[in-house]
């Protein structure tokens, strides 16, 4: 069994701040108030834990709440009505951290969609207009124009992502909602609403929690933890080595920095988007900066012509079936390839529409035939690769690894093919397979489960309406939503993606605006808005 | 864009009837009618030109089965933003064809016969075009500003 905790690659606050009550001083939850799912006011005060009262709070103070709250603010609510809670100086942050160590600086591309603006719920003008505008850059428009079909789909630079949401955090007053802390715990209320309960940073309160009181909660959580693959997590226990076996999501620079001094072998592990992005700064320091690397590429499985979530056409497709005429995917050279992480549609046409309207196994059903690890096919990477396997420092297999051993300074790893085992010694492993760990490894989700009244979806996350309403946590006139990669499984399909926050962001503030929470976005008040927004001024 | 079949027909639709019908009544008076001199508002013009936007509408329904069919073979089923625009191509020459066969009823006397003069040819691809070249910029962005649910259900608007 591996230590869940150390197996997350996630920065992550100090885990001593989740302990229960010890022997306490005032302001801390008590054994009663954890054992009991509906809390009384009288409860909370008697813990004596100063109570907040604010309509709406959302946890995270991500990307998720971030592009909540502006939809919210749109729609006429004014920032004393809302509060962020969560640990994040600023809704980027994670996501900063997360795409900057994966190899996506600033400077480089993301892999979302031109339309896809967390700054701009209407998704114009879109980031690929914007920048030709910005740039001068007729080649910009011709791209938007073809993609996908003589050009690869646009996707925008990670800084200017950044600089956007900047502005439209400023625009909107975020910094009057945002509160620090962590989020230990959200139980319904007694009368209706919820206490959500923020552990402050150290000193920043009297009290070692406060409680907020509302109508309404959003859980914005982003990943509950990424986890190693368990063998190499072995390995860098056993051998408590940490530098030559490294996660793509931890900062792993000093790898780099070895490869230009020293001949050297890295087995790169997965076929994603993560994987192409190692491979293209693995690739970039040996074509631009003369490191003489060699990659060793492991795939799992290995794609080849058409194929699906069930693997290749070809392949025996367990549970599967042939591949469906309308639903094939292309695939080559161990890549399946596809411009998003999900078939495009997923986030406003017929996908969106067919999920919408499935239950259970059908919808299980649906997401396994159009999951599965891919990659977009991008000119560059294609250039880069047939290069590597021409002058042979590019070399893939396929299968699985049995034992890992040191051997010297290097790595032996044994490599079960299809052929038998295969002993491959490197001198750095780089996991880009990027697990996702349970949300019950997440303390306020494992909360949410046992107390707050939520359960699992067909996938085994978070189950939400279609609404985003996380099913079976009504409190009185009160409502909880969740969004993001928990709620993953449910009648939507793209969640965790900017545009996917922001989908569930329109159906939350939908929801809330049959609750009178908000005025309604109507053509004319969206027009309105979207000038505001072009001007920068107030919403 | 990343249509449902509902989604294509109600955009089609209201596209054609509010662009098409705005745009056709300012460009009506400009278009060539083969006299010196702008043929200014002209009843007769105005039937010309409103029956060639109700015949594109209409085959254009026909048409978006087509498209729809289309789509399906992509994984994506999206819409690619250039299919948008090379459409024009088919869709103005079959109007143009059904023209020239004296197929599209209600025309005026002279233009029924298939018998056209030559600057009707102008006229048409005129008045096809900038039409066509409106509705599709503005449903690749600006609908977005006053319809925020659009292009989150496929297109539809009711
Ligand atoms: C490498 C990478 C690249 C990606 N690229 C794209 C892309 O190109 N396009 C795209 O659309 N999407 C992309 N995504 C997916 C997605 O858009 C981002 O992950 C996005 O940041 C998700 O937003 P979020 O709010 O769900 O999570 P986050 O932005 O991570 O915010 C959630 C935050 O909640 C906080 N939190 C957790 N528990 C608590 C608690 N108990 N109390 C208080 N705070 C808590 C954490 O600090 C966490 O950071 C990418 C994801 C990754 C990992």
């Amino acid at each position: 069994m591996i230590e869940p905790t150390a197996a997350s690659v996630v920065p992550t606050t100090d885990p001593n701040t989740y302990l229960p009550a010890q022997p306490m001083p005032a302001g801390d939850l008590t054994d009663q108030m954890l054992q009991t799912d509906f809390w009384t006011d009288e409860l909370v005060a008697s813990a004596g834990i100063p109570i907040v009262d604010v309509p709406f709070v959302t946890v995270g103070s991500g990307i998720g709440s971030f592009v909540t709250v502006d939809y919210l603010r749109i729609a006429g609510v004014p920032t004393s009505q809302m509060r962020v809670l969560g640990t994040l100086d600023h809704p980027w942050q994670t996501y900063e951290y997360l795409t900057r160590v994966s190899q996506i600086p600033r400077g480089e591309r993301l892999r979302s969609d031109s339309a896809s603006r967390p700054d701009n719920i209407w998704g114009f003008p879109s980031y690929g207009f914007a920048e030709a505008m910005r740039t001068f850059n007729p080649k910009l428009l011709w791209q938007l124009f073809s993609e996908p079909i003589f050009a690869d789909y646009y996707t925008p630079k990670a800084g200017q992502a950044f600089e956007t949401m900047e502005r439209e955090k400023n625009r909107i007053g975020y910094d009057e909602m945002l509160v620090k802390g962590l989020v230990r715990i959200v139980r319904r209320r007694y009368g209706g609403g919820y206490f959500t309960i923020l552990t402050p940073p150290e000193g920043a309160s009297a009290t070692k929690r406060v409680a907020f009181r509302s109508q309404y909660v959003h859980i914005a959580v982003g990943y509950p933890g990424l986890k190693f693959l368990p063998e190499l997590q072995r390995y860098r226990t056993e051998h408590n080595d940490y530098r030559h076996i490294v996660n793509a999501y931890e900062s792993h620079e000093h790898v780099y920095e070895r490869l230009l001094q020293q001949p050297s072998t890295v087995m790169v592990r997965g076929g994603g988007i993560v994987a192409s992005r190692v491979l293209q700064r693995l690739m970039d320091d040996r074509l631009l900066k003369g490191a003489q690397t060699n990659i060793v590429h492991l795939f799992r499985t290995y794609y080849h012509g058409t194929n699906d979530g069930y693997g290749n056409e070809e392949d025996p497709r367990p549970g599967g079936g042939k591949t469906r005429l309308f639903m094939r995917r292309r695939g080559e050279n161990g890549w399946a390839y596809q411009g998003f992480n999900y078939p495009k549609s997923v986030w406003g046409g017929q996908l969106k529409k067919q999920v919408r309207g499935l239950e259970g196994e059908q919808r299980a059903e649906i997401y396994k035939r159009m999951g599965g690890t891919n990659t977009p096919w991008r000119k560059l990477w294609q250039k880069q690769m047939n290069q590597g396997r021409k002058e042979g420092w590019y070399q893939v297999l396929v299968g699985t690894v049995d034992d890992m051993q040191p051997h010297g300074e290097r790595i032996l790893n044994q490599v079960r093919t299809a052929q038998g085992t295969v002993p491959v010694e490197v001198d750095f492993v780089i996991d880009c397979t990027g697990l996702e760990a349970d949300i019950a490894e997440h303390r306020l989700l494992k909360d949410l489960l046992e107390h707050g009244g939520a359960s699992r979806n067909p996938v085994g996350r978070l189950n939400v309406d279609r609404n985003f309403e996380l099913i079976g946590t009504r409190s009185g006139n009160g409502a909880m939503y969740a969004s993001g990669a928990t709620t993953l499984g449910g009648y939507f399909p793209g969640v965790d993606t900017f545009l996917g926050l922001q989908v569930a962001a329109q159906e939350i503030y939908l929801d809330l605006r049959k609750r009178k929470f908000c005025k309604r976005i109507g053509p004319v008040r969206s027009t309105i808005q979207w000038w505001k927004w072009l001007f920068g001024s107030k919403p | 864009m990343l249509p449902t079949l509902n989604g294509r027909l109600q955009t089609r639709i209201f596209m054609l009837v509010v662009f098409g019908g705005i745009i056709t009544f300012l460009i009506t008076p400009v278009l060539p009618d083969g006299a010196p001199g702008l043929p200014g508002f002209d009843g007769t013009y105005y039937r010309i030109t409103y029956i060639i936007l109700a015949t594109v509408l209409v085959l254009g329904i026909l048409w978006e089965l087509l498209y729809h069919l289309i789509q399906q073979f992509r994984w994506e089923k999206d819409w690619p933003t250039m299919f948008g625009l090379i459409t024009a191509i088919n869709e103005g020459a079959l109007v143009w064809l059904l023209l020239e066969l004296g197929l599209v009823p209600g025309l005026p006397q002279g233009l029924d016969d298939g018998d056209l003069p030559s600057f009707f040819w102008w006229a048409f691809f005129i008045d096809f075009s900038v039409i066509w070249f409106v509705i599709w910029i503005w449903t690749n962005g600006p609908m977005r500003v006053p319809f925020i649910r659009w292009r989150f259900q496929g297109g539809r608007i009711v």
